[in-house]
């Protein structure tokens, strides 16, 4: 385990009991993952993509194995979540939308406003914030939930397929915006995802579930210069197309052992 | 700047489009007074009707003669006296009802356990007919106020506990989700999300039961008021005076044509916030 390390799972196992009986969800699952990278879950839909996030972010209790997390402070680290809708509140404008979570927690605060402010103008959404949500696009609207969650400033953000629900062009932008958004806050991510471009333009790391229980598959570090690459110009490049090829496979073989 | 914008926006229509409006425009108009003459039109007939002996005016009274014994009444204050009983009583029984309903469906949301507990019993008191329940009413706590605010809590507020209920249950779950990344208690979901999410349809379940309140509270002075617009029309009947009685129902409608309008007002300036 290198000593950047900030989160491990260890033989994480996940079970739900219903009037069908048990529901093995997650069995075995064990990975780690380095402060400040990027981690992507492919799978197929269904396979429990969301409970490993919601295991990490402690809305559920895993029924074996141990989640650790590694921090300098020993504080507990906070964790931002993004979910696959933005559910911004139509009732509340944009600048009241971001500072919901602030509200919650109790620390609206100058220094955690002057935060929102500047996050507001760094991604250009000052203009936008008096706005009511329902007048911005849907491209807007997860950009802002984002915003949302920083405001928290998180140490590890869990995302929770929030590009599904944007049609395929707002997509492509967004999802290299909050890619961008995230790496210059600096901050750990996990995505979870069933699309595999998204996965590998976004990601350093590529893991694979397998659906039923949900285990790890196989795990593929990403390995080529995104920052600085125009982003169509990632999507084009030939080790782009091999990694999808090499996922496709898996994915394939997968439902073949099925 | 704002007028500016406006003409240039008229002058930019098309021929069709002005027509268009203008269409529009004529057939509102066209409502409006249609509606006036159609009321006026009843009264002018009902009027000559009672002059000329079609009817007889002892039992169906006539505009003037209501119109008459209005001036008459508000002129010795005894019919603002009871006009203002009947107000006060509706308006006591209304917000009862929503300060009863509010807290117990809270209450439901906060532990559905006790929701699945007493909905049936709910339902089950929510499809009696009311009214069934006064004279109940009228032996436990005696004739007056007391029981003529009960009599009209007692037609909305079991329907209304249930409509919230379930209004405040189809709070999208994931928004609630939502409130728990964010490290929020199921309190401040309820505060945050819930209420204020459910607010239209709070307006519209209050709009209801405004009415059911009046409604209640009338049954009410019926049966056990000595004050109020209800006595008044029991009152004038066992006694003849069907001036009275036709008087208290129009003074009713009226009431309730003020209520509906002031609460439309009010849901439009909601939700209008909302947007």
């Amino acid at each position: 385990m290198s000593n950047k390390s900030f989160l491990h799972l260890e033989q994480v196992g996940f079970s739900y009991y219903s009037d069908l009986g048990e529901v093995e969800v997650i069995k075995d699952l064990s990975f780690s993952i380095e402060k400040g990278s990027f981690t992507a879950f492919v799978g197929p839909s269904g396979c429990g993509k969301s409970t490993i996030l919601s295991l990490i972010a402690g809305l559920l209790q895993p029924t074996a194995g141990y989640i650790t997390f590694y921090s300098e402070d020993f504080n507990a680290p906070k964790i931002g979540y993004m979910l696959q809708h933005d559910h911004l509140l139509e009732w509340r404008d944009v600048y009241h939308n971001i500072l919901l979570g602030l509200e919650i927690q109790h620390k609206v605060n100058k220094e955690n406003i002057n935060l929102v402010d500047q996050l507001l103008e760094k991604y250009n959404l000052s203009e936008v914030k008096k706005q009511k949500p329902s007048s911005l696009s849907g491209g807007m609207r997860q950009r802002i939930a984002l915003i949302r969650t920083l405001a928290l400033k998180p140490d590890l953000l869990l995302l929770d397929e929030p590009f599904s629900a944007l049609d395929y062009q707002t997509r492509l932008t967004v999802s290299m915006d909050v890619h961008d958004i995230i790496k210059s806050e600096q901050k750990t991510a996990i995505l979870v995802t069933h699309d595999i471009s998204e996965a590998i333009s976004m990601a350093d790391t590529v893991i694979l579930l397998t659906k039923s229980p949900c285990q790890a598959k196989s795990i593929i570090p990403i390995e080529f210069e995104k920052n600085g690459v125009s982003r169509n110009a990632v999507r084009k490049s030939p080790l782009f197309q091999e990694y999808f090829d090499c996922i496709w496979r898996d994915l394939q073989d997968e439902k073949k052992e099925k | 700047m704002k007028k500016k914008k406006n003409d240039i926006k008229s002058s930019s229509f098309s021929d069709g489009q002005k027509a268009y409006l203008l269409n529009i425009k004529m057939q509102k108009i066209f409502i409006i007074w249609s509606r006036i003459l159609i009321f006026a039109g009843f009264l002018i007939l009902w009027q000559i009707s009672s002059d000329f002996g079609w009817i007889d005016d002892f039992y169906f009274s006539s505009p003037l003669a209501i119109g008459s014994l209005f001036l008459h009444d508000i002129k010795d204050m005894s019919l603002l006296h009871h006009i203002g009983i009947t107000l006060m009583e509706s308006g006591i029984s209304f917000l009862l009802i929503i300060l009863c309903s509010l807290l117990t469906a809270t209450l439901f949301w906060f532990y559905p356990v006790l929701g699945r507990m007493f909905e049936p019993f709910l339902i089950v008191l929510n499809s009696l007919p009311k009214s069934a329940l006064a004279p109940l009413i009228i032996v436990w706590l005696g004739t007056g106020s007391k029981t003529i605010i009960l009599c009209g809590m007692s037609v909305g507020v079991f329907g209304c506990i249930l409509n919230l209920y379930q209004t405040f249950q189809q709070t999208d779950p994931e928004r609630l989700k939502l409130v728990e990344t964010l490290g929020g208690t199921r309190m401040q979901a309820f505060t945050k999300v819930v209420f204020p999410g459910n607010l239209p349809a709070f307006i519209s379940v209050s709009k209801v039961n405004i009415g059911l309140a009046l409604v209640g509270v009338i049954i009410g002075e019926f049966l056990a008021g000595r004050r109020g617009l209800g006595f008044l029309i029991i009152y004038g009947s066992q006694t003849f005076k069907l001036d009275l009685v036709i008087l208290s129902i129009v003074i009713l409608c009226f009431i309730a044509m003020i209520i509906y309008w002031g609460l439309n007002v009010l849901e439009k300036k909601i939700t209008l916030r909302i947007g």
